[in-house]
């Protein structure tokens, strides 16, 4: 393992140390491990909260500013946060306006993320929380945990954010979330294994012409094993796989964002983002925003993930509104 | 030779497990490694070196419920993921059951079961579904048998964790319903369940506490 860290042990608080002195915008609470706005709390607004296992850089500290997130709860490198950070943060964002939770749907996130909403209830903070389950590689069954949450998340980061700074209701909030939850399908391919810096050693073993389909973001193998193939099949594949969970139909729009996982030069990014507009320009689908960079990552993962959402009128025009984040700004 | 649970026994028991889990902490990785995110072993280690410290800060007096009560607070407030609410609302359901200074060994088993509740109605895992629950339901089974039987908690702490870990084996071929493992579909089979492992692990902690 090559990493550039101190300890194993001490990651996460020297990266936090980086990200308060790079950042005097936010407010990073060490001693609970909570980023936020530094002008929390803003009475009258709706907190707008995330959080999850550290390594998906920039999620979701890198969403924290005006027009996205109020705080974020870091938990260690993909382990989610604990609920007393998630009610430090609930605390220090508390404008009397309520609060939204966004998490993504993995069973550690949902359990710690639920009791700190308990005991935010206890004193008084009125939370609603918002599942993302966007990754059409899981079955949505009992068999299975449910989907999980993906590269989805920077969507509904985005357009909830717009809308609670503009000083709409929780309840609105919440429900702008859902609704770009619900428009919103993915799917990733990994080239290479995550490591995460406790184990030293990447998390699964993949022979040098082979790819995992259908993989998380944790490190975790995916659904199937495959021969590295041209980026051009790899995507047509990829976008098949979406399309066929999704109601996108010709004369839709979308906004595609081309995720990388951690470890994969943009350039390739931008190769994978011109076989997706190839593809959906075949089938009579409009791309109408793009993102393409690292914005929810598996550390040093090479890879890359596909999130389509069906757009419309208001979720793009709150994509196009104004951010000031350290990973995401819009004029 | 101990006959009840008092918080003698408590305190041995979980400084019992926390050196098991210092000791087996690479295991409970690379079994995760192989079918979740390759942090359970780190996870408890971390928390239960906080439970360590939260231990020695407790009155004297402190009633074994009080001291497995304060364990589980600890791990869900310092573990994370889903094995810090998991294993902390366990043992905050056992030690909510212990009010007095000392238990006999149909208590326990009594109390252990409440522990089990308390991780069903969070996680909502069953026997079957390759969790923790393979583990911890046979081992709290084996107990509440040795207690109608007559048993001493020597002896049936030592049956429990020997059902605890037939159990844990008896994950390996079960394909993941919840959690992480879930993901993989049928790559799951053939490996066995760090949660249901870690358990296994806490009941032989609890036979050696007993023991010794």
């Amino acid at each position: 393992m090559k990493k550039l860290i101190n300890t194993p042990e001490s990651v996460l608080d020297d990266a936090l140390t980086g990200v308060a002195a790079a950042h005097p915008e936010l407010t990073v609470d060490r001693e609970n491990h909570v980023i936020h706005r530094a002008d929390a709390p803003r009475p009258g607004k709706v907190a707008l909260i995330s959080g999850g296992g550290s390594g998906h850089e920039p999620l979701h500290g890198g969403f924290v500013g005006p027009g996205m997130l109020d705080a974020a709860c870091p938990g260690e490198v993909f382990t989610s946060p604990v609920p007393d950070q998630v009610l430090a943060a609930l605390r220090a964002t508390d404008g009397g306006a309520g609060a939204v939770l966004i998490v993504k749907n993995y069973t550690g996130d949902v359990l710690n993320f639920s009791l700190a909403a308990e005991l935010a209830a206890e004193e008084g903070i009125e939370v609603r929380t918002v599942l993302v389950n966007d990754d059409v590689a899981v079955e949505d069954s009992t068999y299975t945990a449910g989907r999980r949450g993906t590269g989805a998340t920077v969507v509904v980061e985005k357009v909830a954010g717009a809308l609670a700074e503009r000083g709409a209701k929780a309840a609105e909030v919440a429900s702008v979330a859902e609704r770009a939850v619900a428009a919103s399908r993915s799917f990733a391919v990994a080239l290479t294994a995550a490591t995460t810096p406790a184990a030293g050693r990447p998390g699964f073993d993949l022979p040098e012409d082979q790819i995992e389909v259908g993989v998380g973001i944790h490190g975790e193998p995916g659904r199937r094993r495959e021969p590295l193939r041209p980026a051009r099949e790899l995507v047509a594949e990829v976008v098949e796989t979406i399309l066929a969970d999704h109601t996108l139909t010709a004369g839709d729009e979308v906004i595609a964002l081309v995720n990388g996982m951690g470890g994969t030069p943009l350039i390739e990014l931008y190769i994978v983002h011109g076989e997706v507009a190839a593809r959906l320009a075949e089938r009579g689908i409009t791309i109408a925003r793009a993102l393409v960079g690292n914005y929810v990552t598996s550390l040093d993962m090479a890879g890359f993930s596909l999130t389509l959402t069906k757009a419309d009128p208001e979720l793009l025009e709150l994509w196009d509104a104004p951010a000031r984040t350290p990973a995401l700004h819009r004029p | 030779m101990r006959y009840d649970l008092d918080r003698e026994l408590a305190l041995g028991w979980l400084r019992a497990a926390a050196a098991a889990v210092e000791r087996r902490h690479e295991e409970l990785t690379a079994l995760d490694a192989a079918i979740g995110d390759g942090d359970h072993g780190s996870n408890l280690r971390r928390g239960f070196a906080a439970v360590i410290t939260a231990l020695d800060a407790l009155p004297a007096d402190a009633s074994p419920g009080t001291v497995l009560t304060k364990a589980g607070s600890t791990l869900i407030s310092k573990v994370g993921g889903a094995s810090g609410p998991l294993y902390g609302s366990a043992l905050r359901g056992v030690g909510a059951a212990l009010p007095a200074p000392s238990a006999d060994l149909t208590e326990l088993a009594q109390a252990l079961r409440a522990g089990l509740g308390a991780v069903q109605k969070l996680g909502g895992a069953v026997v079957g579904d390759k969790t923790m629950v393979d583990a911890f339901e046979p081992a709290v089974a084996a107990l509440e048998r040795a207690a109608f039987d007559g048993f001493t908690l020597r002896e049936a702490s030592a049956l429990a964790a020997e059902a605890a870990e037939a159990g844990a084996r008896a994950t390996i071929p079960l394909q993941a319903r919840k959690g992480r493992a879930s993901y993989l579909g049928p790559r799951s089979i053939g490996h066995q369940d760090p949660g249901a492992t870690s358990t296994a692990l806490l009941f032989r902690a609890l036979a050696d506490a007993v023991v010794s």
